[in-house]
C-alpha cells in the first residue's frame, strides 16, 4: 500500500486532518533541508511535499522563486531532491514524502530512470505543476507502473475539467484555493467552498487545499471541507527569516525551533 | 508538413500545453473563440482593414540593388517589415490578437516585452481599442530600451518593471503568465512571439503570415519566380515563422533562420537555442531549449533585446528536425558590422534583431550566382536601437 494512502486512512480513523508542509530542497542547504524536514515530522507534519528548485517556477510566487534561487546558487540538482528521500529515511523520518518538481528536470533526467530512482528513496508521491492531464499521459503510466501516485492540481477554473482531472486522481487531490501563484492571502473568496464541494462530490480520494494558507485561522477554516491542508510560502518565508540563525553552529537549534513552533502553531 | 499544429497543439513532438491548471480553461476558451473568428468574414475584414488602413500594409519588398552588387552575388530583397506602423512586424500580430480580445468582451490586456517593439505594438492596439494594457517588461531591458518604454507610457498603458530571474524576456514572460494565472477571469494574454502554450504558437504564426504571403506575391511580380533563399531573424521566432510558413510548401525554396550567437557560440554568453540547445520544456511547450544537463533553463545573451532569449517557437523546432529550415547562428559584432553595412549602402537602419538576418544575407549572396534570389525579413528599424548602437560602437560595452 502506498504510504500516502496509508496515512490518510490512519488519520480518517482518527477523525483527523493532514498538514501538509511545502519546502523547497536545499533551502538554504541540503543539509538543513534533512533537518528541517525532521523538525516538521516533530512539529506535526503528517506528510511532506520536498520542492525541487528550478530555474523559471511559473506558478510559484516570490517567496519559493527566493528559495528556488538560494538553493541553485548552489546547485542543487533533482538528483539531490530524490536522493533527499533516502536521507531522511535514514534520520529516522518516516512521514509520507511527495515529491514537487517542474516537468522539464524530468524530462531530461528519463522518466523510467527518474521513477526507478524515486521509488529507491522512498518517495510516495510526485506534484507535476506544469503537466495538465492533456501532457501527462506518459508520466502517468510510469507512476501507476511504479506505484508513485500522480497528484493532480484542480483550480477553481477547471470547472467542467474536474471530473475528468478527479477520475484519474491518486493519493490525493491538490485544490488550487484561488486564482494566482503560491504565497500567502489575507482572504479568499466565499466561492471556494463550492468549488471544494464540487471537488469532494467528484473524487473518491482525499481532497486537500494549498496555495494561500498561512495561518492557523485558515488551515481550521478548510479543516471543515477538506481532508489535508498544504502551507507553503509561510513556512518557506519563516526559512528564509531563519537562515543566518541556521547557518551559524551556535544558533542553528534555536533556528530549527523557530521554524519547529511556527508549524506546531498551525497545526494547532 | 503545413497542417500542423494537430488538435492537440502539437508540431510533430513539439508544442503542447504545459501550464499550471489553472490557465487551461482560458486556453481552451482561446483556442475556440480563435478558431471561430479565424473563419469569421467579419473578424478578418476588420483585421485586415486595420493591417491596411492603419499600419500601411502592403509593406514593400525592396531590392537592394547597392548591397546586391557590392556583394556581387545573389539579388537581395528586403521585406520591409520596418515600415509598418510602430516600426516593426510586431504590429501584425497585436493588431489580430487586440481584435480578437475584443470579440471575446476582455476589457484589459497584458503583454510581455523583451526589445519593447511587442510592448509597444500592444500599448498601440490597446490604446486604438480602448483596452487598458499592462506590459512586463525586464529591468535589465528598461534600461537597454528606454525609449520604448516612455512610448508605451505615452500611449497610456503601464509597464510593470520585472526584477526576478535574469530581469530580460525569459523573466517578463515568467511574470506575465504569472500575473495571468491571478487575472486570467478578465484579461487577456498577447503573447508576441511565436512561442507559449497552445494556440499561441499557431495563432501568431497565422497573424504573422501575411509578411511570407505578401513576399511570395511580391517576388513572382518583380523576378517571375520564387526565391532562392528566405532568411529571417529568430528569437521567439514570429517574423521568421511569418515569412516561412507560405513557402514550406515550396521545396525549391531554402529556410534559414539566424539567432543570436551572442559573444560567440563557444561562449557562455549567447541565445543560440538552435544550435547549443536540446529538447525541454519551457513556458508552457515542448521546443529546442537552452539548458543545463539538469534542465534548469540557462540565461541567455544577445546584443538585441529582441532575440536575448533561450527557447523558440515549437514550430520552428519542428521544421529544424523535419530537415525543412536551417539555423544559423550570428555574432553581435557581425550584427552590427551589418546594421552599419545596410545603413550605409542602403540608407535603411535595421534593427539589431534584423541585423541578424542581413549579416547572415552579406555571408550568403556573394556564394550564389546573380540570377539567384534572397529575401530576407527586414522586421524592424533601428531607431528603438541607436543609443545603444552609439554605446557599442564608442567601445562602451555597456
Amino acid at each position: 500500500m502506498n504510504l500516502i494512502d496509508q496515512k490518510f486512512a490512519e488519520l480518517k480513523a482518527e477523525q483527523k486532518n493532514a498538514l501538509i508542509p511545502f519546502i523547497s530542497c536545499g533551502d538554504p542547504t541540503l543539509d538543513d533541508t534533512v533537518d528541517i524536514v525532521k523538525t516538521l515530522e516533530a512539529a506535526g507534519a503528517d506528510m511532506v511535499e520536498l520542492g525541487v528548485p528550478y530555474s523559471d517556477p511559473l506558478a510559484d510566487g516570490p517567496v519559493i522563486q527566493r528559495a528556488s534561487e538560494r538553493a541553485l546558487k548552489y546547485s542543487v540538482t533533482l538528483t539531490d531532491c530524490i536522493k533527499l528521500g533516502g536521507r531522511l529515511r535514514e534520520a529516522g523520518v518516516t512521514i509520507p514524502l511527495i515529491l514537487f518538481t517542474y516537468y522539464n528536470p524530468i524530462y531530461q533526467f528519463g522518466m523510467e530512470a527518474f521513477f526507478e530512482l524515486v521509488v529507491q528513496n522512498h518517495i510516495s508521491g510526485l506534484i507535476v505543476p506544469d503537466l495538465p492531464i492533456e501532457e501527462d499521459q506518459e508520466l502517468r503510466r510510469l507512476a501507476e507502473q511504479y506505484n508513485i501516485h500522480l497528484i493532480p492540481l484542480v483550480a477553481p477554473t477547471s470547472k467542467e475539467r474536474v471530473v475528468r482531472i478527479t477520475k484519474q486522481a491518486r493519493g490525493f487531490v491538490y485544490c488550487v484555493s484561488s486564482l494566482g501563484v503560491t504565497g500567502e492571502r489575507s482572504d479568499f473568496h466565499t466561492e471556494v467552498d463550492e468549488f471544494l464541494d464540487l471537488v469532494r462530490r467528484s473524487s473518491d480520494v482525499p481532497i486537500a487545499i494549498g496555495f494561500g494558507i498561512s495561518s492557523r485561522e485558515q488551515v481550521a477554516r478548510f479543516e471543515q471541507k477538506c481532508d489535508g491542508v498544504i502551507v507553503g510560502s509561510a513556512i518557506v518565508r519563516t526559512i528564509e527569516n531563519n537562515v543566518p540563525l541556521l547557518q551559524n553552529a551556535a544558533t542553528r537549534e534555536e533556528g530549527l525551533n523557530n521554524i519547529k513552533q511556527f508549524v506546531a502553531a498551525l497545526k494547532g | 508538413m503545413t497542417q500542423y499544429p494537430d488538435s492537440n497543439g502539437r508540431f510533430g513532438p513539439f508544442g503542447g500545453r504545459y501550464v499550471p491548471e489553472t490557465l487551461m480553461n482560458a486556453l481552451l476558451e482561446l483556442e475556440e473563440a480563435y478558431l471561430h473568428y479565424s473563419k469569421d468574414p467579419e473578424f478578418k475584414a476588420e483585421v485586415l482593414d486595420l493591417l491596411y488602413r492603419y499600419s500601411g500594409r502592403p509593406t514593400s519588398l525592396y531590392y537592394a540593388k547597392n548591397l546586391s552588387e557590392k556583394l556581387g552575388g545573389a539579388k537581395i530583397y528586403l521585406k520591409r517589415e520596418d515600415l509598418n506602423h510602430t516600426g516593426a512586424h510586431k504590429i501584425n500580430n497585436t493588431i489580430g490578437q487586440g481584435v480578437l480580445a475584443k470579440r471575446m468582451g476582455k476589457t484589459k490586456v497584458i503583454a510581455e516585452t523583451g526589445a519593447g517593439q511587442h510592448g509597444v505594438a500592444s500599448a498601440t492596439i490597446a490604446a486604438l481599442l480602448g483596452l487598458e494594457c499592462k506590459v512586463f517588461m525586464g529591468e535589465e531591458d528598461m534600461k537597454r530600451q528606454q525609449l520604448n518604454v516612455f512610448r508605451m507610457n505615452l500611449l497610456g498603458s503601464e509597464v510593470v518593471p520585472v526584477t526576478s530571474g535574469t530581469r530580460t524576456l525569459k523573466d517578463a514572460c515568467n511574470e506575465t503568465l504569472r500575473y495571468w494565472v491571478s487575472n486570467v477571469t478578465d484579461t487577456y494574454y498577447i503573447l508576441g512571439s511565436a512561442t507559449g502554450p497552445h494556440p499561441y504558437p499557431m495563432m501568431v504564426r497565422d497573424f504573422q503570415r501575411i509578411i511570407g504571403d505578401e513576399s511570395r506575391e511580391q517576388i513572382m511580380k518583380y523576378e517571375g519566380k520564387l526565391p532562392d533563399y528566405v532568411v529571417a531573424a529568430v528569437g521567439g521566432g514570429s517574423n521568421a515563422i511569418g515569412m516561412f510558413y507560405p513557402f514550406i510548401e515550396d521545396e525549391g525554396v531554402k529556410l534559414l533562420g539566424v539567432e543570436a550567437a551572442g559573444r560567440g557560440v563557444d561562449t557562455e554568453e549567447h541565445a543560440a537555442t538552435m544550435t547549443k540547445g536540446r529538447h525541454g520544456v519551457f513556458q508552457g511547450s515542448m521546443s529546442y531549449v537552452l539548458q543545463d544537463e539538469h534542465g534548469q533553463v540557462l540565461p541567455a545573451h544577445s546584443i538585441s533585446a529582441g532575440l536575448d532569449y533561450p527557447g523558440i517557437g515549437p514550430e520552428h523546432s519542428y521544421l529544424k528536425d523535419a530537415g525543412r529550415a536551417q539555423y544559423v547562428p550570428i555574432t553581435d559584432q557581425e550584427a552590427l558590422d551589418a546594421l552599419q553595412e545596410l545603413s550605409r549602402t542602403e540608407g535603411i537602419i535595421p534593427a539589431l534583431e534584423s541585423a541578424h538576418a542581413i549579416a547572415q544575407t552579406i555571408k550568403l549572396a556573394p556564394t550564389l550566382n546573380k540570377d539567384q534570389v534572397v529575401v530576407v525579413s527586414l522586421s524592424g528599424r533601428g531607431d528603438k536601437d541607436v543609443e545603444a548602437i552609439m554605446g557599442y560602437l564608442g567601445g562602451n560595452e555597456s
